[in-house]
């Protein structure tokens, strides 16, 4: 077996067993208001840093590019209420155009 | 506004994205088996693409495994949110661990009541699960003929969603302060650590205000 179906088989059963443990921890050690509190505020924390670094950063170094567009165009259309496909499309699209533009 | 409509179509916008990864691990010496294999069992979108992107700079299988697995450890977190949801036991808490994502939880706590929560985190993760691997393939097979992803604004789909489905949750004065001021730590620091420590960080900062 070669080094990349090394790294493939061994990551995703980490991986799995990493998602497995999450859901098997005993309820008991989460009843605490304040472990309820903190658990309520990680995926809000973990989701705003995924959102800065997918938008910002390239090749994990800060970056303001293209992207900023179609982030710009995808909270003026939740602000405005839009329906969810429009946010998405609009900052896809809005992102697209800006690359190509610059190219 | 239906949660199964909104969840699917999130299931559609991200897996599309999985061209982009398909793509990316065949122009990067993977093979179409590999890329395949990692959307079917890793299922962690920045897992799987910095674990090609580790092994395509040259690293070891060791930094890539490491790599991936740290960016994957936030699905541990998620799990320990979704589990007090979804209270599951057995056969399927096991299939629910495994579509424990970033957009299912993501969706899923957008949501108001618990119904409509555990609908969002199933309707969402298994449509993520079956686009994101019909697309991983289409990527995989395609590689040439897709081009530049950024050409067709693939690389904005994701955040842009995280966007949607944060923006609700904002309107509480915690959370919005823990968003924000995890967005910002994060873009501070990601210049000087390794990939996936600026995310896995922002714990602290749930901690800080969480704590009273």
């Amino acid at each position: 077996m070669n080094s990349q179906w090394v790294a493939v088989i061994v990551t995703s059963v980490l991986c799995y067993a990493i998602k497995y443990i999450g859901h098997a921890i005993p309820e008991i050690w989460l009843a605490h208001p304040r472990v309820q509190r903190i658990t309520n505020l990680i995926p809000i924390v973990l989701l705003s840093a995924l959102v800065a670094m997918q938008a910002f950063t390239t090749k994990t170094k800060f970056m303001v590019d293209h992207r900023l567009a179609g982030i710009t165009v995808a909270v003026v259309a939740l602000a405005a209420k839009l329906p969810f496909p429009v946010v998405v499309i609009g900052a896809m699209a809005t992102s697209a155009i800006v690359y190509r533009l610059k190219i | 506004m239906s949660v199964q409509r909104d969840s699917l179509s999130v299931g559609l916008a991200v897996g599309a994205a999985g061209v982009a990864f398909g793509a990316v691990a065949v122009a990067d010496h993977f093979t179409v088996a590999q890329a395949c294999f990692l959307s079917l069992v890793l299922f962690s979108g920045a897992s799987q693409f910095s674990l090609v992107a580790v092994m395509s700079a040259g690293g070891s299988p060791l930094s890539a495994i490491v790599t991936g697995t740290f960016l994957g450890g936030r699905n541990g977190l998620y799990g320990v949110r979704m589990a007090q949801i979804l209270k599951l036991k057995g056969l399927k808490r096991a299939v629910a661990a495994h579509v424990t994502i970033d957009e299912s939880t993501g969706v899923a706590i957008a949501q108001e009541s618990l119904e409509d929560q555990r609908t969002a985190f199933w309707y969402t993760g298994f449509g993520v699960f079956f686009f994101w691997n019909l697309f991983t393939l289409i990527g995989a097979l395609g590689a040439k003929a897709i081009g530049d992803t950024s050409a067709w604004g693939l690389d904005v789909a994701s955040p842009a969603i995280f966007c949607a489905v944060l923006f609700p949750r904002l309107k509480e004065r915690k959370l919005f302060i823990a968003g924000v001021l995890s967005f910002i730590w994060a873009l501070s620091i990601t210049q000087f650590v390794p990939a996936g420590v600026p995310i896995i960080s922002t714990v602290v900062i749930a901690a800080i205000i969480g704590w009273k």
